[in-house]
């Protein structure tokens, strides 16, 4: 009878191995691109731009050098403070109006749900002219500050929803036990909700981190010279009179080694984080 | 017990206020010590000022940029701050900085449309007085067409930086192999047939290369060029628009009819830089572009290069005008320290810094005639150096086209409403290089948009 289970049928084996390679291809289509850009970082600028393409070449840690030679830290860190910052804030934030909209849920907590998300309706452009307006008249623009508050503000919609949705899979039987044992707000979110949704958490923070680091509209238009971030490095080297490709990738590849490492160093939490709620 | 009890009814209550508070204080603090640090915004200290620079991205401001330590040793109390930023984002931004008066830039690259227009709006100073400051900067070496694009009521309102005209680049031995020769002033008849006999698409050659891609900088400023030599032009003297007229369409018709018989391949998406690459891989034999392509060339294309006028039709002298310029925004607060800046970065002495520090390949071209009399620059650009001069000496921006026009502007007319019209008039033409759309359908479209803008000016 066991052995009956432990062995596949031919048929399932074949749709295992079948569904294998679909996800590897799909893993590939996805990472095609970062790999390409990793290689147009380590070609001349003159191999990157050649039609077809250059496949055979000696690596070149040019690009690199000269990207650096832009003095990259500045915007490296100001992207850090930008990003580090508004995740906490979203998380600070968020939790505690998660935890009201699911565990002691609020009156109307379905009208507040709709509230949050229904700020994200709005498009970002028709946002610009009033906050530009609001940062002159407070004297925040160039300041990272303004970026902080700007990103907390268009990621604290999305974190109330996901961390939402992940401590609604918590049991209710594990709140009416610890409120039994005399347990307050504070005790229940700091001893039980906090260890039980960590990788909610995580994955909560990265996607936070993930789009406030890769912003551009608002960055663009809200900074110039000390409050910059990446992207705004990044599209100085789209060159209006000449080749930049290979430079581009190479800045690209160090603007994006942050969020790559960040998603590797976290996936195990992250994988669990993203299927939380998946499975009932 | 007594404290146990206290704590027990506190959890009854559900309150337990330190950690959060200390965790609110922590973060009041972290973010009071970002918004004051001086890296996110704050001043600097003492008698030194920064300005801040938006400068357009290209290979000479990002020369300029390696140069600034060198000013700042001879101005210890100027710090500069360079912001690159492509093109279009660019001029994004510092038309919103001068609009609502922010003053985050203290200099910008600013082009010949943008300076007759903000001049007349104040959103610029005029910079003769930084000039007269300056012993050596010599105003009168300054190319005069160029100047005379950057003046406004007789003075100078931004200092050129880099410039340029258009011309003709082909690669003499793929026309010397299917025995072809170009005369150096040549017609767009002539080009055509030339890139028609060279255009063998069984080899992936095409002819040549002519932009498409839509936008008022990109694909209307070589088109403009073909619209003026055979006399169309947008508006005639009383702001009515001539879109549908027969040299408008008759220009427009033959670019089109040349870049599907003889250009690239995905020509509705090709720019400056596409172009280039193209050329530089031997993919076409032709490209009619800015005089800086030139600069660009690598390999076999940079050894079997040869250079000709832009080409005509009717107009001599078809070529295209373009500098980018410092100008300085009125609301700069740090006036003399740009003043002293721009000045620098715009003069002979500067041109002598980038060709003895980075090479003479390096040095801006088009905005000073003593530029070309050097051996040294001569020795690297000689085969294009008096094309360039030459071609940027003979645009007109106040005279473009055949007939006289009420607006001034070769590749783009002078106004503040041609972002959006050239932007919008470049779609309509790139449907029609895509076959999407007729000749007649695109220009009666493109008709209609310059109505409703030539009308706000009669």
């Amino acid at each position: 009878m066991s052995r009956a289970v432990t062995v596949a049928r031919p048929g399932q084996s074949r749709a295992k191995v079948a569904w294998s390679v679909l996800a590897w291809l799909v893993a590939l289509v996805f990472f095609f691109p970062v790999l390409w850009m990793m290689l147009e970082a380590l070609k001349t600028e003159s191999q990157a731009a050649s039609i077809p393409p250059t496949i055979a070449f000696i690596p070149t840690l040019a690009q690199f050098q000269e990207v650096l030679s832009r003095d990259f830290p500045p915007f490296f860190i100001n992207s850090a403070i930008a990003t580090i910052g508004s995740t906490l804030l979203v998380l600070l934030l968020g939790l505690p109006a998660a935890y009201a909209l699911s565990i002691r849920p609020v009156a109307q907590a379905r009208d507040v749900l709709f509230f949050f998300i229904s700020t994200r309706f709005l498009p970002f452009a028709a946002s610009l002219v009033p906050l530009y307006l609001l940062a002159r008249d407070l004297q925040l623009l160039d300041n990272v500050f303004a970026l902080i508050l700007i990103y907390t503000t268009i990621n604290l919609p999305l974190g109330v929803w996901l961390l939402r949705s992940f401590l609604l899979e918590l049991p209710n039987e594990l709140f009416e036990a610890a409120r039994v044992d005399g347990a307050g707000f504070w005790r229940e979110l700091i001893s039980i909700v906090l260890p039980l949704i960590t990788p909610g958490l995580a994955a909560t923070s990265l996607i936070c981190l993930i789009f406030a680091w890769n912003e551009f509209f608002y960055a663009v238009n809200f900074t110039s010279s000390i409050a910059a971030t990446s992207p705004i490095f990044l599209v100085g080297f789209i060159s209006g009179r000449g080749l930049f490709y290979a430079k581009l990738a190479a800045a690209a590849t160090l603007a994006s080694l942050p969020v790559l490492l960040a998603g590797w160093v976290a996936q195990k939490q992250l994988i669990r984080g993203l299927t939380m709620g998946a499975v009932k | 017990m007594a404290r146990e009890s206290s704590r027990s009814q506190r959890r009854a209550r559900g309150v337990s206020l330190p950690p959060p508070r200390r965790l609110l204080s922590l973060l009041a603090i972290l973010l009071a010590v970002v918004a004051c640090s001086p890296g996110a915004g704050g001043g600097t200290g003492g008698s030194t000022q920064t300005i801040t620079v938006a400068a357009v991205s290209n290979p000479q401001m990002e020369d300029l940029q390696k140069l600034v330590p060198d000013f700042q040793k001879a101005n210890p109390n100027i710090q500069v701050k360079i912001v690159i930023l492509p093109e279009n984002q660019l001029r994004q931004q510092v038309t919103q900085d001068v609009a609502t008066k922010s003053g985050r830039y203290d200099l910008f690259t600013i082009g010949t449309y943008e300076v007759p227009i903000w001049a007349k709006n104040g959103w610029i100073d005029n910079l003769a007085p930084y000039i007269q400051k300056s012993s050596s900067y010599a105003a009168d070496d300054l190319i005069p067409g160029v100047a005379k694009a950057l003046t406004y009521k007789s003075n100078l309102y931004a200092l050129p930086f880099y410039g340029e005209s258009s011309m003709l680049m082909y690669r003499k031995d793929m026309l010397s192999a299917a025995g072809v020769t170009l005369s150096q002033k040549p017609t767009w008849d002539e080009v055509a047939a030339a890139a028609r006999k060279v255009n063998d698409p069984s080899k992936g050659v095409s002819g040549i290369c002519l932009r498409g891609l839509p936008g008022w900088g990109e694909q209307l400023a070589p088109l403009d060029t073909v619209v003026n030599t055979y006399g169309g032009k947008w508006f005639d003297q009383q702001w009515v628009p001539q879109l549908t007229a027969p040299p408008f369409k008759a220009a427009v018709g033959f670019y089109v009819d040349l870049i599907k018989t003889a250009g690239e391949p995905g020509a509705a998406s090709a720019g400056f830089t596409e172009c280039l690459t193209a050329y530089n891989g031997g993919k076409v034999a032709m490209w009619y572009d800015a005089t800086v392509g030139a600069s660009n060339f690598t390999g076999t294309a940079a050894d079997n290069s040869g250079y000709a006028f832009a080409p005509t039709k009717v107009k001599p002298y078809s070529g295209w005008l373009w500098a980018w310029s410092l100008g300085m925004p009125s609301t700069s607060k740090k006036k003399d320290a740009a003043g002293t800046f721009a000045t620098w970065a715009t003069s002979k002495d500067y041109i002598q810094l980038v060709g003895k520090n980075l090479g003479w390949s390096h040095v801006p071209p088009g905005t000073r005639t003593s530029t070309y009399a050097l051996p040294e620059y001569q020795k690297v650009a000689g085969g294009f150096a008096q094309i360039t001069l030459d071609s940027i000496a003979n645009a007109d921006v106040n005279h473009p086209t055949v007939d006289p026009v009420p607006y001034i502007g070769v590749q783009y007319v002078g106004i503040t409403e041609f972002q959006q019209l050239g932007d919008q008039v470049s779609q309509q033409i790139a449907a029609v290089i895509t076959g999407q759309s007729s000749l007649d359908d695109a220009l009666q479209r493109s008709n209609q948009l310059a109505e409703a803008v030539g009308k706000a000016h009669r």
